[in-house]
């Protein structure tokens, strides 16, 4: 219902954009701490006629949707870590083969079974490098209801719009914190709707040949034209080739399909960031913990800010390098080794300014520990 | 149904890759392989027309044309 | 010749070996959707990654050839979602019930309406000649260079305890019984799983001195007989073809639309 008030979790925010977004087909298993994305869509898609599949684990999952994607639908899944890191095949055929998906992780402690019920920010580089062989990926996040829901909008608007898997990665905390959302009216948030071949029956359809905007229209499995998918290097037929010149030109596709629309698809908040001299960088729910310090120390007198990415892939380096530019300190606030750490010293001037504040032991990274961090990169103690 | 009578035996030379398949299994000792090891029909007047050649070809290179068809 | 019509010409002389078994199950099926009337528009082919999988490529319907496994899996999103379509799922033997074994049994227990053909050359040809899940104890692989201890599962007995509503046995030598086979499995309203054998002469026919192509194919003539067939009782060790199991119970899609039904009537 449009312009409705909802005391929700996370995942039902995920799940409430994703109906918006005219989801039709859902197929997933249960993991920690994503499942109840799975039991809402369970009694929700039918209601619309869509599709819900339990799947025998996270690897038909992923395949199912893929499936499902062709016919023309919009699709979803959703997972946690171990269930994400079974995906990576069935996301780098979607990727291959230039399928719309969409693929939820909703992150836990790792590596292996890890802490099943605690937070973590571990998967982002899983979720960019996860897949073998060279791709680009686009993943997502966001550090509060409002935002997730219109996130999880934006990801199925990417995935249509660049016909490319996009992975929403949220976090224990984001998936099972419970806040306000206020449901958006329709049409309130514009929706890209799968872009169909105009080319008729019984004329050649070339199902992986650009337009000149870059755009490969679809035909929906089924329809009037037959054409070829594969997890193969193809042609423009879709048909298998190991043509160097066919490689080279569908790779550099690949990539450039999405590293040529990086300032279409950086999505951040900024707060507090002009005369900042200690920039917070940071995402998830840790960007709420980093917001909360932020917002005390401004009252202090003390000039942080916080940058808080919402597309963490592909990496908006321009942006972070240009709101970068005034801080002494850049902090990057993340529940993991640093993995983000190692993108933001790419893009900045003075890589040798960029700190951690980190925290892996399964707990929420809190105002305080990130004020103590601060504090030691000042040279004035805890 | 009447008794097919056989027109002729399009062989796909391009396709054939010589297998032996349809040459052993005839019943009537119809075919042979040629030099090239393609098949050839060498004894068409004593094809039945049963197509168990057609049916068996891993290739897809033989046709059993009949006056029926 | 109604191959003609259901494939895709430029492509061929296809990849498969002289003698390869996979050309003849394209063949049968060939005449058995032509027997059933069927339009190349509804009909989507769904396979995985080896020798056989490359039989998408070769047939003119929406083709989605897919990962190693994985067939089944991407076929229950196509079919879920357009229940209108006919569902041909060709594989390998280490396709479907190594990588795939998983996908497998919970097709068969869902009960989705698709044809599951599994090509069983009893060898991993694509890769040259490893022991796959059916090649038995005893065989020679390439991975088995001194002989294979692993035991074989038995398709058709893993399909009817996983609860496929049709299961058949066929060979590539019984081409008479392939199509009519294969017709029936595709007319099933249900999960249906036709094992065809079908010889390998590269790889498991060199290995285990089988001899050529054509003593291959006599090998499926005289080690399998028909079900329950005399032969049997007094010759065990023959493998019997033909239709195991045949019955009706709720189909996945069908069922699943009365779910849409009954959530609809609580709106």
């Amino acid at each position: 219902m449009g312009g409705e008030l909802r005391f929700v979790q996370g995942n039902e925010a995920c799940v409430e954009g994703a109906m918006y977004a005219g989801l039709d087909f859902f197929a997933g298993y249960p993991i920690t701490p994503s499942t109840e994305i799975a039991e809402l869509l369970a009694s929700r898609l039918p209601l619309k006629g869509g599709k819900f599949l339990q799947m025998e684990d996270e690897i038909a999952s992923i395949c199912a949707i893929i499936g499902a994607s062709l016919t023309g639908n919009k699709v979803m899944t959703a997972t946690s870590g171990p269930g994400f890191s079974l995906m990576q095949e069935g996301l780098g055929y979607a990727i291959m083969a230039e399928i719309p998906c969409v693929i939820v992780d909703v992150q836990r402690g790792g590596p292996s079974t890890g802490l099943p019920t605690k937070v973590s920010q571990g998967d982002v580089n899983q979720a960019r490098w996860g897949v073998h062989g060279d791709h680009a990926i686009v993943a997502l996040t966001a550090s509060n209801h409002q935002d997730v829901f219109s996130i999880t909008v934006d990801a199925f608007n990417f995935s249509e719009t660049y016909r490319t898997p996009v992975i929403l990665l949220f976090d224990e905390v984001i998936g099972h914190m419970r806040e306000r959302l206020k449901i958006p009216e329709p049409g309130e948030i514009p929706l890209v709707e799968r872009l169909k071949t105009s080319v008729k029956e019984g004329v050649d359809y070339h199902p992986y040949l650009q337009r000149e905007d870059g755009r490969l229209p679809m035909s929906d499995f089924g329809g009037v034209h037959r054409y070829n998918v594969t997890g193969l290097f193809h042609d423009m037929w879709g048909f298998p080739s190991e043509k160097p010149s066919v490689v080279h030109e569908l790779m550099r596709h690949l990539v450039d399909k999405i590293d040529h629309h990086v300032d279409k698809m950086a999505r951040y908040r900024e707060y507090f960031i002009e005369d900042a001299e200690m920039l917070l960088i940071s995402y998830g729910s840790s960007a709420r913990s980093a917001l909360h310090m932020v917002t005390d120390r401004r009252q202090h007198g003390e000039r942080v800010g916080l940058l808080e990415l919402q597309t963490l892939w592909p990496f908006p380096a321009a942006v972070v390098r240009e709101k970068t530019r005034n801080a002494r300190y850049v902090v990057v606030v993340e529940m993991n080794m640093g993995q983000m750490l190692q993108p933001v010293k790419a893009a900045v001037e003075k890589p040798e300014r960029v700190f951690l504040a980190n925290r892996v032991d399964g707990v929420l990274i809190t105002p305080a520990d990130i004020l103590n961090i601060l504090r030691l990169i000042q040279g004035k103690g805890v | 149904m009447a008794k097919l009578k056989l027109r002729a035996h399009v062989i796909n030379r391009e396709w054939c890759k010589g297998c032996g398949i349809c040459v052993h299994f005839c019943p009537r000792k119809v075919l042979e392989l040629d030099e090239f090891d393609k098949v050839v029909a060498a004894r068409p007047q004593d094809c039945v027309c049963c197509k168990l050649c057609e049916l068996r070809c891993s290739d897809l290179a033989i046709e059993v044309q009949t006056e029926q068809d | 010749m109604p191959a003609r019509d259901y494939i895709r010409e430029r492509f061929f002389p296809h990849m498969w070996c002289p003698g390869c078994g996979h050309g003849i199950v394209l063949n049968g099926l060939v005449h058995a959707i032509e027997n059933i009337g069927l339009k190349k528009n509804d009909i989507v082919m769904v396979s995985g990654i080896g020798c056989s999988s490359r039989i998408a490529g070769y047939m003119d319907f929406h083709t989605l050839h897919t990962i190693h496994g994985r067939a089944l899996a991407f076929a229950i999103g196509v079919k879920m979602s357009r229940p209108d379509l006919t569902l041909l799922v060709p594989m390998g033997d280490g396709d479907a019930l190594s990588i795939g074994g998983n996908h497998f049994i919970h097709a068969c227990r869902r009960n989705i309406d698709m044809t599951a053909i599994v090509m069983n050359n009893r060898v991993y040809g694509m890769t040259g000649g490893q022991y796959s899940p059916l090649s038995g104890h005893g065989t020679m692989a390439t991975t088995a260079p001194y002989t294979n201890i692993d035991q074989a599962f038995d398709i058709v007995s893993m399909a009817t305890a996983a609860g496929a509503t049709f299961v058949a046995r066929a060979t590539a030598y019984h081409v008479q019984q392939l199509p009519n086979i294969l017709e029936e499995a595709i007319r099933h309203k249900g999960f249906s799983v036709v094992e065809v054998m079908t010889p390998c002469p590269t790889y498991f026919g060199r290995k285990n001195k089988e001899g050529s192509a054509v003593n291959m194919m006599d090998n499926l003539k005289t080690r399998t007989t028909p079900i329950g067939s005399k032969a049997k009782q007094e010759n065990p060790s023959l493998i019997e073809r033909g239709v195991f199991v045949k019955k009706e119970l709720p189909e996945y899609c069908a069922e699943y639309q009365r779910i849409v039904e009954q959530a609809m009537k609580g709106k």
